[in-house]
């Protein structure tokens, strides 16, 4: 199972603040669960365009290519703008 | 001391543990503190009021995160970080950053990396309601670069 969370922008174009999914191989690496992900529908794949977003894999910022492992928590959220 | 807090933050509260003896046993000569505040004005539009969101958990361990690696990087006591989240109004206090140090360059430097190193690297948003009603802060980038300036020293 893994556990995906979203934030700000992302977070409110789809309405939905995390879920739940099977984690099913071949599932291999971030840019694959985001293209899974973008593929349910117009306002995900608005939300998950890779160009404005960043993800983080057990809270930790990570490149794309970061493997997905079962019980992994990720986050898709936009640049951040706090300070 | 790293805090992420709704509540305000009292700086001379602060002040008196950034300066007590058992945090600094080394002695300190230089205190430097940073505080943010709510603009007014942000693209040329009246801001009336600010929300922060964060991820919790992540926010904090980022922050332990640029702590560790200015303590490496500085001689430095224990920095104090304190960002607020929720709902602030123009004039609010967002952020503080404080830190004590023997000389006045390390305390500067590590200060100013601290507040750079927040800016790119804590899951923070800023959303501001305008009079075109609420919109999300977007990222700027002379914050990756003023971020990048440390790294290529």
């Amino acid at each position: 199972m893994l556990t995906i969370v979203f934030f700000a922008q992302t977070r409110e174009i789809i309405d939905q603040s995390s879920l739940s999914l099977d984690f099913s191989p071949p599932l291999s690496d971030l840019e694959a669960l985001r293209q899974q992900l973008a593929s349910r529908g117009d306002k995900w794949d608005l939300a998950l365009q890779r160009d404005k977003l960043l993800v983080a894999i057990n809270q930790e910022m990570s490149p794309w290519d970061t493997p997905v492992k079962d019980g992994d928590e990720v986050a898709f959220f936009p640049p951040v703008t706090g300070g | 001391m790293i805090a992420i807090q709704q509540h305000d933050f009292d700086i001379s509260d602060l002040y008196l543990q950034l300066t007590d003896s058992q945090l600094n046993p080394n002695g300190y000569g230089a205190i430097v503190t940073f505080v943010g505040k709510v603009r007014d004005f942000n693209q040329q539009q009246q801001v009336a009021a600010m929300s922060l969101e964060h991820y919790p958990g992540m926010t904090e361990k980022s922050l332990v995160e640029i702590v560790a690696q200015a303590k490496s990087r500085w001689p430095i006591s224990q920095p104090i970080i304190i960002h607020r989240v929720g709902e602030l109004l123009p004039g609010d206090q967002i952020v503080y950053i404080g830190v004590a140090s023997a000389h006045r360059k390390a305390a500067f430097e590590a200060c100013e990396f601290l507040i750079d190193y927040l800016k790119i690297k804590a899951p923070l948003w800023k959303k501001e309601q305008t009079e075109n009603g609420y919109q999300w802060v977007d990222a700027r980038e002379t914050d990756r670069g003023a971020a990048d300036r440390w790294t290529e020293q």
